[in-house]
């Protein structure tokens, strides 16, 4: 208890660093997935990327190695159960989650094809399901503690146009953050979602070229501008990091005000 | 590459209410260690005191400022005085449990004229400081996992932790133009004075941790870092939400 006389103490500031600390990023190849592999190793963490494309994340890893930072990249296809397994077991334990890996198609809720479904449904939610699974068996198993971050969306919260799948999708993420929290809080185990708006990415790179959409876009989001990765970055690294130390099961909204609205 | 936007303060004058003890003074010593100059304002002059002698000693920068948060025509005489600010910790706050059957009118007075009311013009007047300052900024209330769901003999403090949520998300909308991001840090029980109380016996405190799936309460430092957090550059899109320091609490 922090009660008088406690008090008098200068406290100690719980570290915003990731030295020593191993992480997994899925999705790392481009967006926010690269970006957030580059905080975590500039944080101190040694990165594993993975993703489908091996090319781009070697070309961030030689970056990062030019900056004396550690990482390394593996090709990986998150929705193939067994090769995430066999990934986790050979490169694992890890310490740190960014579980991001995720696509978006927009159609309409009327025309949304069967093939659409089936793919958001598999990548968001059912590889986003095995990849933390994997991880979290392995940080059991190895008796560490650790910090998972699930990237989930504004769409976590609130409904998107022509974005009904992917809404679906990244509500059950929310759900699932939620759930793993409170199974794994008594491991040690913290589950976080963290909730972009509109960010400028190669995911985006299509909508946001059209001025009409874009005009929309920052008229939603009263702080007036689109998202950049940059924006993203302090929160994934602060969500892994010790001074986060009581945050699980949160949801935390990087979207410039737009779910005020 | 992407830049890294660092967690720092540096350059930053803060403003933090309820400062003497607990979260605040936490935040306050937390917020001077990343870099800003902060005032330290409530009423316990010596708690004050001591609490700018240690941030001074190790480093820091920092004053103290008496004020009674409730008097608005003294918080907007000391704001002028002492701001403009460019973050704002809005933090002084109380609670006196009580069943809601056995709630007295004082006691929702009291609540609600710290909670929610005081809270409410310290916001006013430090929005105010850096609209005419021509500058930007972020000002945190500090709301509760009880802003977010009820609890037992909190109908009072929940309400205006409530309050608070909504007073934000209205704040974000209208402040957003003007560069100042308004968001609420959420804590659940935190080991301090004001907590004290309901830890007052290990049954109770048994029953509090029971509904943390982290197993512990939230420690001062925790939730100070998270307002650093939501005070730096790190956070330049968060606005108008909360963040939840509950360990899960409110997940299940």
């Amino acid at each position: 208890m922090a009660v008088a006389g406690s008090e008098t103490r200068f406290p100690t500031t719980p570290s915003f660093r990731l030295d020593g600390q191993k992480a997994l990023v899925t999705g790392a190849s481009k967006g926010i997935g690269r970006a957030i592999a580059i905080a975590y190793a500039e944080a101190g963490a040694d990165v594993v990327l993975a993703a489908r494309s091996l090319p781009e994340m070697e070309a961030t890893v030689d970056g990062l190695a030019r900056k004396g930072l550690k990482a390394r990249a593996f090709a990986l296809d998150v929705t193939d159960r067994e090769a995430v397994r066999a990934m986790v077991a050979k490169h694992g334990p890890f310490d740190i989650l960014l579980n991001n890996a995720g696509t978006n198609i927009r159609e309409p809720f009327l025309e949304a094809k069967d093939a659409s479904v089936d793919a958001l449904i598999d990548l968001n939610i059912r590889a986003a399901f095995t990849v933390a699974q994997a991880v979290a068996q392995g940080m059991v198993s190895a008796g560490r503690r650790g910090a998972i971050v699930n990237l989930s969306s504004v769409n976590g919260h609130v409904a998107g146009i022509n974005r009904s799948v992917y809404t679906a999708t990244k509500h059950a993420l929310e759900g699932l953050t939620k759930a793993m929290a409170a199974e794994l809080g008594p491991h040690g185990i913290r589950v976080n979602a963290i909730c972009p708006t509109f960010i400028e990415t190669p995911l985006t790179a299509g909508v946001l070229s059209d001025e009409a959409f874009m005009a929309r876009a920052v008229r939603a989001i009263p702080l007036g501008r689109i998202g950049q990765v940059e924006d993203i970055m302090g929160a994934a690294v602060f969500l892994a990091a010790p001074a986060s130390g009581l945050i699980s099961g949160a949801s935390l909204l990087i979207d410039g005000g737009m779910c005020c609205l | 590459m992407g830049r890294f936007p660092g967690f720092g303060l540096q350059g930053m004058r803060a403003l933090v209410t309820g400062a003497s003890r607990g979260i605040g003074r936490a935040a306050a010593e937390a917020m001077a260690e990343a870099g800003a100059h902060v005032v330290l304002a409530a009423r316990a002059k010596e708690d004050l005191d001591e609490a700018v002698a240690g941030i001074r000693a190790g480093g820091g920068s920092a004053e103290a400022l008496v004020l009674d948060v409730t008097d608005t025509e003294a918080v907007r005489g000391a704001v002028a005085a002492t701001g403009p600010f460019d973050a704002l910790f809005n933090n002084a706050g109380i609670n006196r449990p009580l069943p809601f059957l056995e709630v007295d009118e004082a006691t929702y007075d009291d609540l609600y004229g710290v909670n929610v009311r005081a809270a409410f013009f310290v916001a006013q007047a430090v929005a105010k400081g850096m609209v005419d300052a021509g500058r930007g900024g972020v000002i945190v209330n500090t709301s509760s996992q009880m802003g977010v769901v009820g609890g037992p003999n909190r109908a009072v403090y929940c309400g205006t932790k409530h309050a608070v949520e909504g007073m934000t998300k209205a704040m974000a909308v209208e402040l957003a133009p003007l560069g100042i991001r308004v968001v609420t840090v959420g804590p659940t029980f935190v080991e301090t004075a004001l907590a004290a109380k309901a830890f007052a016996t290990p049954e109770a405190r048994a029953g509090i941790v029971s509904r943390i799936p982290m197993g512990r309460p939230a420690t001062v430092e925790e939730v100070a870092q998270t307002v650093v957090f939501l005070c730096s550059p790190a956070a330049a899109m968060v606005t108008g939400t909360h963040l939840l320091v509950d360990g899960g609490w409110t997940a299940q």
